[in-house]
């Protein structure tokens, strides 16, 4: 009986160490910050802690089970109580316990040390998309991009094989320095999102009207990959958070850069677009920000996301078109796009869906009408 | 069953049931409506159990195949509630209701009438949550922790009958409890004394009370959410002031006693079957009673636990931190006891003590993940992960639902007065011990890898797991339905069984005939040492 017990050991062992080899698919990554490494390193404590308990409490159980069976002609006992026994076995897990809380706490202590940040960024939640906006030192916004999942539909509805970031590919990552503090400010802007990289141990909800504090330090270069984790509506599973860490020079270089387009951008709020120019920007904000729900067609989905190809609104008054796209629509999915995108990109894509599919107007939205409609509502 | 119980009412002088569907409409008696509670949940378990095949169906590969992520949601959402509200908690209530009164020795519950109301209710409250799904714009989808704003703001607009669905079932459980106390407290037969009742007993009592507890706390938040949707209050919108969070502290100070409801019947049917087995009395009685309450107690000090990420202060965290490590000491005993209890038995192994023994071994290394969890900063990589769905399942799973399953198997005999297949019985547990380890062990290591819960597509390093998770899945979802097999086939032509059933059987219910009869114990009986714990 106990050599059968014993292969079974061995085998189970061997199991073990094929399972150690492919432990990328198998267990938590060790990260790459400090703090991800001692998330780790209390993880495999507090698992082998389980192990071994378990190997005790499953071994008496199995040597029962083998042993103190009526077939093996074994008589019952009839003992059922030992005060002393239930002190013990209340008394050492206690133990245990306190064993791990010192590390656990020590830990927790650390990621609370918040403060002494060498930039800021805030990450903002939106059904489904990351906003993320590079604060200056009077928390203000000095330039900001959306996040959105860049893995093709073809992909993801097996028209196309699946790349090798399947789903964990955005059009514009977050951009960090290494070797910095930096600091995540996490809110949303409509229900509750989750903001994780494993790579840096650090995950948090991003709250509507809650500000909650992250930071990390990352000293290697590299592209990390993590995913929304709260339950956020319809496309919660495709909004990947990936975060890209350059060295400080090349950060720095970007950074200037991004300042620099930043300012462009406002200039193009004064100027008269050709309808070519406004149908080819309308569309790239279309797909970023609207067929999502109204579909790549302009069917959408009705009841919950009415089409737009031949709707009443887009192919109505002009006034009546923008207001819904600028202050979104109460009670909806359908979000208030004045905040999320400029005048320029609002007037592009509402003269794309009044003149994609089979909507034709005819009439030619620009800038500088965006801007009246969103000052008269003032 | 009920050609069995009718064919036995003349034993006795007291009326019988009526006949047809009146009989269950209108019936009063403590084993007629713990029948309808168990077919009730076995129902719901099964339309649940169909939910979740079509979740794993979809996640079988990588890409969107079957259905689209909108259907997905209200796919995992419903699954939750129902299995839930509608399989687990209602199967407890209906073994309560059969067995309670048996065991105390009473003739049936305390509060008959409101017995049967507290039944009728459910189907009302369930067929108003499924029909939403069959409505414009679809049934609930925000999970089944319903977190708001997602549930309110940005709900569908039948989460006002999600709403009113769970205030019935909150109703039904609140009356279903205070019958369980009354009953209990009030109709012990002379002699059984609170520390002579059958554990079953007693982990039913200090449910009843956590039932009461809580649910009026569901009430409250399910209604603050009724205001926000249409009365134009603020109670979780932040733009009128409010605050998210608090919803899912209201939440969680009802959702993490019900984790303890759903467990502690369970560890009082492992506590009456494992004796029986073993042949030899439960080991530290005493201390099994003290265990249970503290972990009653501990559980509503515990709630936090579950919102680690939510940016609570450091002290916060720290406190939830170690209530919740201090649950596993008195869940520690527990399951020293039980094993203290097989050792130097004299044990056979029927199918109730093999789904026993299966859950004792698997609701500890669901309690090992629990502990795992339990410590924040390691929680912050785990939650909202398929870690946290490999736990909670494990629990669940082989913990809840294999202790029903064992009651039934164990109990069966004695309530249709035929016993079951017994090759059959254990090709059912072997098929769902496997199902349910090929299902659920993988997912310790998606989410240990990183895989999100709740979403309908995934990364490509996941597919493995997941294909392993979804085929064990279809395991154990055909096996239930070949128990529903074993069952009617044991109701309409299992072999006569004994009166004891089992040879190490102690306990008042023993002592009635197999079937038992209509009502209970119409005259007192003598409570001996050799029937109760002494």
């Amino acid at each position: 009986m106990i050599k059968i017990w014993l292969k079974g050991l061995s085998g189970l062992g061997s199991v073990l160490v094929a399972g150690l080899a492919v432990a990328d698919e198998l267990n938590m990554r060790p990260g790459v910050t400090e703090i991800s490494r001692e998330v780790y390193d209390l993880h495999m404590l507090i698992f082998w802690i389980c192990v071994a308990i378990g190997v005790v409490v499953f071994g008496v159980i199995f040597w029962s089970l083998i042993h103190h069976r009526k077939s093996a002609g074994h008589e019952a006992a009839q003992f059922h109580e030992s005060t002393r026994l239930e002190i013990g076995w209340t008394l050492v897990p206690t133990l245990i316990l306190i064993a791990m809380a010192y590390p656990a706490t020590k830990t927790l202590v650390q990621m609370y040390d918040t403060g002494g940040e060498d930039m800021t960024v805030e990450v903002r939640g939106y059904q489904w998309k990351w906003q993320y906006k590079y604060l200056d030192e009077d928390l203000n916004s000095t330039f900001d991009f959306f996040s959105n999942l860049a893995t093709p539909r073809d992909e993801i509805s097996n028209r196309a094989a699946k790349g090798e970031h399947y789903l964990l590919e955005v059009d514009n990552a977050l951009r960090i320095p290494t070797n910095r503090k930096v600091r995540f400010l996490l809110t949303s802007e409509d229900v509750i999102h989750a903001w994780w990289v494993p790579d840096f141990g650090i995950k948090r909800d991003a709250i509507p009207g809650i500000l909650n504090e992250l930071w990390a330090i990352v000293p290697e270069p590299g592209v990390y990959r993590g995913q929304c984790t709260e339950l956020c509506g319809k496309d919660h599973g495709f909004m990947p958070v990936v975060v890209q860490a350059m060295p400080e020079a090349e950060y720095d270089a970007w950074y200037a850069e991004q300042v620099t387009a930043a300012e462009q951008r406002k200039e193009a709020l004064s100027k008269t677009f050709t309808a070519e120019e406004l149908m080819a920007e309308g569309e790239a904000v279309y797909n970023t920000f609207c067929a999502s729900c109204h579909m790549p067609n302009g069917k959408g989905v009705p009841p919950v996301f009415p089409a737009l190809d031949g709707s009443a609104i887009a192919t109505g008054p002009l006034e009546d078109h923008l207001d819904i796209i600028i202050n979104g629509k109460a009670g909806s999915a359908m979000q208030a796009f004045g905040k999320q995108l400029d005048a320029a990109q609002i007037a592009a894509v509402t003269h794309y869906e009044r003149h994609a599919w089979s909507n034709n107007t005819g009439d030619m939205v620009q800038p500088r009408d965006v801007i009246a409609q969103m000052s008269s509502e003032q | 069953m009920s050609e069995v119980v009718v064919a036995h009412h003349d034993d006795h002088h007291d009326h019988g049931p009526d006949k047809g569907l009146a009989r269950w409409l209108f019936t009063t008696n403590h084993k007629d409506i713990g029948t309808l509670y168990l077919w009730f949940s076995f129902t719901m378990f099964l339309i649940g159990g169909v939910m979740a095949l079509i979740i794993r169906t979809e996640l079988f590969q990588p890409g969107l195949q079957f259905i689209d992520p909108a259907f997905f949601n209200q796919m995992t959402t419903n699954h939750g509630l129902i299995m839930v509200f509608g399989a687990i908690m209602p199967a407890f209530v209906g073994l309560a209701n059969w067995l309670v009164p048996m065991m105390v020795g009473a003739p049936d519950m305390a509060l008959p009438r409101m017995n049967n109301l507290s039944f009728w209710i459910l189907p009302f409250a369930f067929a108003m949550l499924i029909s939403t799904l069959f409505m414009e714009g679809g049934g609930p989808n925000f999970g089944w922790t319903f977190y708001a704003p997602l549930s309110t703001t940005y709900a569908p607009d039948t989460v006002t009958y999600f709403i009113f669905g769970v205030h019935l079932m909150g109703a039904s459980s609140i009356m279903g409890s205070i019958n369980i106390i009354a009953t209990i407290l009030n109709m012990r037969a002379p002699g059984m004394t609170l520390m002579k009742m059958p554990l079953f007993v007693w982990t039913w009592l200090i449910t009843a009370y956590l039932l009461l507890a809580v649910m009026p706390v569901l009430a409250g938040a399910v209604t603050m959410m009724l205001f926000d949707i249409h009365f134009g209050t603020s109670f979780f919108n932040a733009a009128g002031g409010g605050d998210p969070v608090m919803f899912q502290h209201i939440f969680w100070f009802f959702g993490h006693p019900e984790v303890y409801i759903m467990i502690l019947p369970a560890f009082g049917i492992v506590s009456q079957i494992i004796p029986t087995f073993a042949r030899k009395p439960l080991f530290g009685y005493d201390s099994m009673v003290y265990a249970t309450a503290s972990i009653a107690f501990l559980s509503f000090i515990v709630w936090a636990h579950h919102m680690f990420t939510v940016g609570m202060p450091l002290a916060g965290q720290l406190f939830f931190m170690y209530s919740t490590m201090l649950i596993a000491v008195p869940t520690g005993v527990k399951v020293f006891n039980w094993t203290a209890t097989m050792w130097r038995g004299s044990m056979t192994f029927e199918t109730p003590m093999l789904f026993a023994i299966a859950f004792v071994i698997l609701f500890t290394i669901g309690g090992f993940s629990g502990l795992m969890l339990a410590i924040t900063p390691v929680d912050y990589q785990y939650h909202d992960t398929y870690f946290v769905v490999a736990h909670f399942h494990y629990v669940l799973v082989p913990g809840a639902l294999f202790s029903i399953i064992a009651a039934v198997y164990y109990w069966l005999p004695k309530w249709c007065g035929r016993m079951y297949d017994e090759s059959l019985g254990k090709l059912h547990f072997w098929l769902s011990f496997i199902g349910v380890n090929v299902t659920f062990f993988p997912q310790h290591f998606s989410g240990l890898a990183g895989m999100p819960r709740r979403i309908p597509d995934y990364a490509l390093q996941f597919a493995d797991f997941n294909m392993v998770s979804s085929i064990g899945a279809f395991i154990f979802g055909f096996s239930q339905v070949f128990f529903l097999y074993v069952l009617i086939k044991t109701i309409r032509s299992g072999e006569p069984a004994t009166d004891r059933v089992w040879e190490g059987a102690h306990g008042l219910e023993w002592t009635l005939p197999s079937p038992a009869p209509y009502h209970s114990f119409t005259t007192p009986p003598n409570v001996t040492d050799a029937e109760a714990h002494s």
